[in-house]
């Protein structure tokens, strides 16, 4: 018999009954919640009479509408400007109150934005389901776990039976072998692999990320690959169990306790694809050959290397493709040929689920030591994940050195990855971002994002353009661990 | 959840690949904490030469008079038809609340995006794929003829042209039947408890630090 993916293994540690359709109903182990995709999940459980199945598999905290300046979050909710904002924070709030769900509120110091405190407080685990209201929860796969988003329907569904009606998807492995260049980091293989695989090609999959070059990488890198899964198509993303999986979820707070820490660890051993194991589809990418990636586009497949140029339309493949392409660069205010070097940013953000966890930061600090965003920048932010993300920063130093710099260091939330708090772009500013998606108005009405790993962020912070981080600063590594003081 | 058996409507052609749901509900919108309400900002970037935010009166505000569903004779359609991966994004199920809240109940599209494929058919709306092909020519006839109109039969799978030819789709069966039915799966699910607590046993058997002891 030919061995199973990760994949298959989850599915079938999960499924609770197949049904005769050809749908299976599978356990969730983990129930992440926020304030935007499910006020209408409680409201229909209320109406239907229902209780959540089982309250301990459910954490919540609200994310994507809170404030990120500290004069605003120093009055808690109350300092939420935008009443209607306010209203679905506090609806949170009073829904985990009246069910009984564990919630880190506004200024708790473990609130966050969903994606990054799961896994930082070990809430996710390596073989666990978890899904969440929204599409970045392909994030947590990073730690062998099957980890999807789900509509608000599903939210209640999950919440009233603790399980999901689900297809089985297929398989693709992504390979990615060799070593990166220095200064190239996690967020440049994504974005390469969603240039090579469209926003489309991994439609109906469940993406494994393998090879040397995914194995190399922390749980931090792993985690902003898996992350932008979802903008590949593909609602699910993987890596495989090893020692940096271990290591990582080793003492946190919803981490095994020390009984069952063994037996647990040994359990998360065979969550790996069998190497006889079949893929649908295989796809490879050579780690050496990725240059720091920039989005030029209004879709996240838009995208080419720093050295590269603006694309023509008329070279980009069929009509229909074309016609995006047109349409994209008329949104974007970009010329084929333009080179990528002279698109002239406006706004540079630092942060979402996807890179503002402490690697993210570090990796922005290291390049932003000692230099100046330029004056032609009107607004340079950075946005930690967590609250304890912004603590441990602030005990490395990493705070002082962005606002040495000129970046404004902010409180923790999603902030301007989809600006629905106050964090926004004007029509027509181009702003390096480091969130996941280009999507026109995407951070704000008529906003041009273009998406880029943290250190090329920063570098063009301090540039005022884009430029080649590998070139930016006299030998000095972006992704250098050695020279990062530990705390 | 709204019963859907067989539709017939205006059909409203929406040229573009790779529609994000961020252009179908933009997120200032998804702050409600209601499901309904949505229709008149859908595709609000699109539609209105404005900025759009929550409480305005859409009537008011100035329509973009080149968009599709802008057009007279697009006045009152039903079904939409678009292409590529339409509804890729986030998760948000404002997305088929708007869609479903605007008057749309069938989409047709060469292929759509996982989540949204997920949450539109929870909320009435039949989701229906063709090939590339078939989905041209669909596009072609909508834009030469006024008034054109689609027949869709969710029993017998056919969706039938103003010229008579009929063209059959596929559809997952749980699905139709839920459709059919104006099934709630949280009720079908639930009847399956026992199977569920079953599984939770062994489960918590095999895998008992996956259950938090209280406090």
């Amino acid at each position: 018999m030919a061995g199973q993916t990760l994949y298959d293994k989850l599915w079938s540690r999960h499924l609770v009954k197949e049904r005769d359709d050809g749908t299976a109903l599978i356990y969730i182990d983990r129930h992440l919640l926020h304030e935007v995709t499910s006020p209408q999940a409680f409201e229909g459980l209320r109406l239907a009479g229902r209780k959540p199945w089982r309250l301990d598999t459910n954490l919540a905290t609200p994310d994507h509408n809170v404030p990120t300046t500290l004069k605003e979050r120093s009055e808690g909710n109350a300092g939420i400007v935008d009443p209607v904002s306010r209203i679905q924070v506090e609806t949170l709030d009073d829904n985990c109150a009246s069910f009984g769900i564990e919630e880190f509120r506004i200024n708790d110091a473990r609130q966050g934005i969903v994606h990054v405190v799961g896994p930082e407080q070990g809430a996710t685990q390596p073989g666990m389901t978890v899904v969440c209201g929204d599409s970045h929860t392909a994030t947590h796969g990073a730690f062998g776990a099957l980890a999807h988003g789900i509509g608000t329907s599903e939210v209640e569904h999950v919440l009233a039976t603790q399980c999901l009606i689900q297809r089985k998807m297929k398989n693709m492995q992504v390979r990615v072998e060799g070593e990166l260049g220095l200064g190239v980091t996690a967020k440049d293989i994504v974005l390469a692999v969603i240039g090579k695989i469209g926003t489309a090609g991994g439609t109906g999959y469940a993406i494994e990320f393998a090879g040397s070059a995914i194995r190399d990488l922390s749980m931090e890198g792993r985690m902003t690959i898996c992350n932008m899964a979802i903008e590949a198509g593909a609602r699910v993303g993987l890596v495989a169990v090893d020692e940096t999986t271990i290591e990582y979820l080793r003492r946190r707070p919803f981490a095994p306790s020390e009984e069952h820490w063994d037996a647990a660890v040994a359990d998360w051993r065979e969550l790996v694809s069998d190497d006889d194991a079949p893929f649908d589809k295989v796809v490879e990418l050579d780690a050496a050959e990725i240059e720091p990636q920039v989005t030029w586009g209004t879709s996240p497949e838009m995208v080419a290397g720093v050295g590269a140029q603006v694309p023509d339309p008329a070279a980009a493949g069929d009509e229909t493709v074309q016609r995006g392409v047109s349409r994209a660069l008329e949104y974007m205010g970009l010329q084929a040929g333009q080179r990528i070097t002279d698109i002239r940013l406006d706004k540079v953000f630092i942060g979402s689920c996807t890179n503002s966890r402490i690697e993210d930061l570090r990796e922005a600090a290291r390049v932003a030591e000692g230099r100046k965003v330029a004056d032609s920048i009107k607004l340079a932010m950075v946005v930690p994940g967590s609250g304890l993300v912004k603590r441990q920063a602030e005990e490395e130093g990493l705070d002082k050195i962005f606002l040495e710099a000129g970046f404004e260091w902010r409180e923790p939330g999603c902030s301007m990855c989809l600006a629905m708090n106050a964090d926004k772009l004007g029509t027509g500013e181009h702003c390096a971002s480091t969130s996941n998606r280009n999507f026109e108005g995407r951070q704000g009405y008529g906003g041009r994002t273009h998406l880029v790993s943290p250190a090329m962020a920063a570098a063009a912070a301090i540039a005022g353009h884009f430029v080649d981080v590998r070139d930016f600063g006299a030998g000095r590594a972006a992704n250098d661990d050695s020279q990062v003081q530990e705390a | 959840m709204r019963q859907f058996d067989r539709h017939q409507g205006l059909v409203a052609p929406m040229d573009r690949a790779n529609v994000d749901t961020d252009l179908i509900i933009p997120k200032q919108f998804l702050k409600s904490i209601k499901r309904t309400g949505f229709g008149p900002n859908l595709f609000d970037e699109l539609r209105y030469l404005d900025e759009g935010y929550p409480g305005q009166d859409v009537a008011k505000r100035p329509l973009n008079p080149d968009f599709v569903l802008n057009q007279p004779r697009y006045q009152g359609a039903s079904v939409l038809l678009a292409r590529r991966n339409f509804g890729c994004g986030s998760s948000r199920e404002h997305a088929p609340w708007a869609l479903e809240d605007f008057g749309f109940r069938v989409i047709i599209a060469p292929s759509f995006a996982d989540i949204f494929f997920n949450n539109a058919f929870k909320n009435g709306l039949l989701l229906i794929t063709f090939d590339e092909a078939t989905v041209d020519r669909l596009f072609q006839e909508a834009e030469a003829e006024e008034g054109y109109r689609l027949d869709v039969d969710l029993e017998k799978q056919q969706v039938t042209t103003p010229s008579g030819e009929v063209l059959t789709f596929e559809v997952d069966p749980f699905r139709k039947h839920c459709l059919l039915e104006g099934l709630d799966d949280i009720g079908l699910t639930l009847k399956d408890a026992d199977a569920i607590e079953d599984f939770e046993a062994r489960h918590r058997q095999a895998r008992p630090w996956l259950f938090r002891q209280a406090g």
